[in-house]
């Protein structure tokens, strides 16, 4: 036995003894629990064939060499210094920071992370993390609809997972309204905020003065791409009230789809609204400078069935790893992924064109664009998928959306083109 | 201890970034940024900046942890590593199926595991933590009622000493909270039960063993007095640690369930998160689990879903810690964890309780709650006091102040994963302590001694928010 479980079974019978029990079955006895259902779970193994399970389950995933889809999860290079760093046991294995003698290690992390993630974004507050880009979208909702504002307009360049989420999360409300919205958005006196994607789900750069502009005095909230942001300018300059988003770009491997990191910040009027853990910093009775938990009055374990939200866990370790991958790569090395990033994209559109992949984005995009395919598109993707290449994201039969990052080669690309050429 | 911003240096360097030769193409000057202030720094300045932090963190790995509610057993290593496996770490999320059948087949393993320790027919594994669990669970009670029209059932009955995730997720579904009183014995009471169920219930939300850590004997009994007015039962699983192979939600009436792979199932919390919090249902609910399932062909989507309540599937690394920890814990191995940690919680109790007041004198499942009441009356020490003082012994306080319905509250929970010694060794200190009380209540003024920070003004933090660093007004001056 080992099972992870300290006392040996001597000493669990000493420990019985003393509480008058003669068995296990009898101290569940006097708690008020009678009998054990029959399971089908097999017995347990030890560490060695667990290990040796998993990791033919591993073996069975096909890990693509060379990636080219992107669509709200991208591959990009995680400095060794980030992987190291964030599994230490002492962040890996802590609660929540509610202890804050014991915690200042996570709560000044955290502290850091609301201020990268502010500065990113150009906002003034940042939370400490919601579950990811879709639930913060969903959240964002809730931040911008009051007594008098129920409408929320959604636009459909923004990614369609996030959509969902959006409509999913609010679906049962008495009050709000959801509408989606192509190229173009009317407001009235009714609504509470409008939602666009920077750059969207196909990769084009929206000029979101202008949508504010339109937008008059509903919210504007951005769902931005962090990494976009090393390149582009901060949504909080440009009109933003909210900017929300997804964080896995930031240092956090793909791993079929978690765990992200939702990330909220927004302007100081709106800091009550913002659902979740926020820390702040204060002095603790010596002067010292601390921080702590913060404005929890928000919160669902003070406001219960009033509160906004009802999130409890987060995803501060994903957050503390955004946190040190953006000091590890700093404002140059951000600006270095966004650019190359930017850059093979913009090359790989050109290369595309060139042997009839036409683009189908209209202005300025960032590192994901959409072309149309002259032949089944399914059937190119099965002819890349055997060399070993995850290619574009099929919207449809003869759409594709691609994604280049810097973990990508102008040679790599080159050879892509060529590959596909084959096929046409 | 300085922030990471004010280690900066200009043109310091950690990650630097290979140039891939093409450089023609430019952006016009309106989208493109004028200014990205963050830290500069060295490799080797970042990492000890972050090992500073650490040792000013606390995890189950550096100590006893005895938290209320929260499970803090400890996190094999295993699980870690096989986290980090390629296999797992560098699927992209939108790779056809054929080409993740192994992340397919461990997800479905992993459901399946779940569904037979839980008696539930179907689960899906897309919650993030347990109150998302709670929230999707809530979805699906109110999909089923409205989609066979009876949105009238919109009213969801808690009792007085649930945790605040339950009332909080229901009222994001649009529907009503009614609380119910709980009974002498922390249990339901049966007449006020019976008195606020009828044709609005929706559901009943209940925690078993209660966040008293009792059992409630009259389960059977609840859950048919919530089926028979017509409702639902849903099981809050934030305390299936102490039932595992001992009891199974689904044989005792409930339809219902999130769990926590993050308390039960021995992954880590990582200062808060990531968890994983999955729903399992009886089969005439689950066509209305978010989508996708997985199914004999990869994932499927059902007509009748709630939808989706997050994107992509699951905080897939967490799944994969829990069932490697499942696989190796084995039926054998679950029921032996739920058995010692419903034994260590009434050792450290009997080690204690004749000078401490428990909420409820009776045998406790997994965690016990101690009422300091009297200890406040007589000394002047609170539950807060004592919380805080434990910390200069090292031991992680227990959760304070809840449930709501026990005055000055102190709720422990050891695990499953703690020695005998160490749970002698937080009695005596406990004993210590309340000695204290009486013979030197000033000892307590100045709780913790030993930390790096004590007492932290959390008024003022909340009244002068600062919540991020600014380079011109340093706080700290």
């Amino acid at each position: 036995m080992s099972k992870y479980i300290v006392n040996s079974s001597e000493e669990q019978q000493e420990m019985l003894d003393e509480l008058g029990c003669a068995s296990f079955a009898e101290l569940f006895r006097k708690a008020g629990v009678l009998g054990a259902p029959q399971l089908s779970i097999p017995e347990g193994v030890t560490e060695f064939e667990a290990y040796r399970d998993m990791a033919a389950l591993a073996a069975e995933n096909h890990v693509f060499k060379h990636v080219f889809r992107g669509a709200g999860s991208y591959k990009h290079f995680i400095p060794s210094a980030v992987k190291n760093i964030v599994s230490r046991n002492e962040f890996v294995t802590a609660y929540t920071p509610y202890q804050a003698e014991v915690s200042q290690g996570i709560l000044q992390g955290i502290f850091e992370y609301q201020s990268m993630m502010c500065e990113l974004t150009g906002m003034d507050v940042s939370n400490a993390s919601v579950y990811d880009g879709g639930t913060a979208a969903a959240e964002a909702v809730m931040m911008c609809v009051d007594r008098k504002h129920h409408k929320i307009l959604l636009s459909r360049g923004i990614n369609p997972e996030y959509r969902k989420v959006v409509h999913t999360y609010h679906q049962f409300s008495d009050s709000i309204e959801i509408e989606e919205f192509g190229t173009d958005f009317e407001v009235d006196s009714n609504t509470a905020g409008v939602f666009v994607q920077y750059p969207d789900f196909f990769g084009n750069i929206p000029d979101l003065v202008k949508i504010k502009e339109k937008a008059g005095d509903a919210k504007l909230v951005v769902i931005a791409n962090p990494t976009a942001l090393g390149l582009l300018e901060a949504p909080g300059k440009l009109g933003a009230d909210i900017v929300v988003g997804e964080g896995q770009q930031l240092g956090m491997p793909m791993s079929f789809g978690g765990p992200y990191l939702g990330f909220m910040c927004a302007k100081e009027k709106l800091v009550r609204q913002l659902p979740g853990r926020i820390v702040g910093q204060t002095v603790d009775k010596d002067g010292k400078t601390c921080y702590t938990l913060t404005l929890q009055a928000r919160e669902q374990h003070i406001r219960r069935e009033k509160a906004s939200s009802s999130i409890c866990s987060n995803e501060a370790l994903c957050a503390f790893t955004a946190a040190v991958y953006l000091a590890a790569v700093g404002p140059k090395g951000l600006y270095d992924v966004a650019d190359t990033s930017f850059q093979l994209a913009h090359y790989l559109a050109d290369r595309l064109n060139e042997i009839g992949l036409s683009v189908v984005n209209k202005g300025e995009f960032f590192n994901e664009f959409v072309t149309e395919c002259p032949i089944d598109s399914k059937e190119l993707m099965k002819h890349l998928y055997e060399k070993d290449i995850l290619g574009g994201l099929l919207l449809s039969n003869n759409r594709i959306l691609w994604c280049a990052t810097e973990v990508n080669t102008k040679e790599e690309i080159d050879w892509l083109v060529d590959v596909i050429r084959e096929v046409l | 201890m300085s922030v990471i911003f004010e280690l900066s240096k200009a043109n310091r360097r950690c990650a630097v970034f290979p140039d891939r030769g093409v450089h023609q193409y430019k952006l016009s000057d309106g989208h493109v940024r004028k200014n990205l202030e963050l830290p500069e720094v060295a490799e080797v300045d970042l990492v000890r900046h972050y090992m500073g932090l650490s040792r000013k963190a606390f995890g189950v790995d550096n100590g006893f942890y005895p938290l209320g509610s929260c499970t803090m057993k400890y996190n094999p290593k295993i699980n870690e590593e096989v986290a980090a496996l390629e296999g797992f770490n560098e699927i992209h999320p939108l790779q056809p199926a054929s080409t993740v059948k192994g992340a397919l087949k461990a997800l479905k393993q992993l459901q399946d595991a779940l569904c037979d320790l839980t008696g539930m027919d179907a689960m899906t594994l897309k919650p993030a933590a347990g109150a998302h669990g709670e929230f999707t669970g809530m979805q699906i009670i109110r999909k089923y009622f409205v989609s066979n029209g009876m949105p009238e059932r919109n009213e969801v009955i808690i009792p007085d000493s649930a945790h605040g995730t339950n009332p909080a997720s229901a009222a994001m579904n649009g529907l009503k909270v009614v609380a119910v009183k709980s009974n002498e014995n922390g249990g339901v009471d049966l007449e006020s039960l019976q008195a606020a169920v009828g044709e609005h219930t929706a559901a009943l939300m209940l925690t078993n063993p209660n966040t008293l850590g009792l059992f409630d004997e009259n389960i059977q009994e609840i859950t048919r007095i919530v089926h028979e007015a017509g409702g639902l039962c849903y099981y809050d699983g934030a305390n299936l640690n102490a039932v595992m192979g001992l009891v199974r939600p689904g044989d005792i009436g409930f339809d219902v369930i999130h769990l926590n792979l993050h308390k039960t199932f021995a992954t880590p919390h990582g200062g808060g998160g990531p968890g994983s919090g999955p729903v399992g249902c009886k089969s005439f609910l689950a066509k209305h689990l978010p989508e996708p399932v997985i199914g004999e062909n990869g994932f499927e989507n059902s007509e009748d879903s709630i939808g989706s309540v997050r994107s992509f599937y699951c905080n897939f690394l967490v799944c994969m810690k829990a069932l490697t920890y499942i696989k190796v814990m084995g039926a054998d191995g679950l029921k032996l964890a739920s058995e010692n940690a419903v034994l260590n919680a009434n050792y450290l109790l009997h080690k204690i309780k004749d000078i401490y007041d428990v909420s409820y004198d009776r045998v406790c499942m997994h965690e016990f709650v101690l009422s300091l009441q009297r200890l406040k009356d007589e000394t002047g020490v609170s539950a807060k006091d004592v919380a805080k003082a434990l910390l200069d012994f090292e031991i992680h306080p227990p959760t304070m102040y809840f449930p709501l319905i026990v005055h000055e509250a102190l709720m422990f929970e050891p695990t499953e994963t703690e020695s005998r010694e160490t749970l002698d060794r937080c009695a005596e200190v406990l004993r210590h302590l309340h000695g204290l009380a009486y013979s030197d209540p000033e000892y307590f003024k100045g709780v913790p001694h030993s930390t790096v920070v004590s007492q932290c003004d959390e008024v003022r933090a909340a009244r002068n928010p600062v919540l991020r660093y600014e380079k011109d007004t340093e706080a700290s001056a």
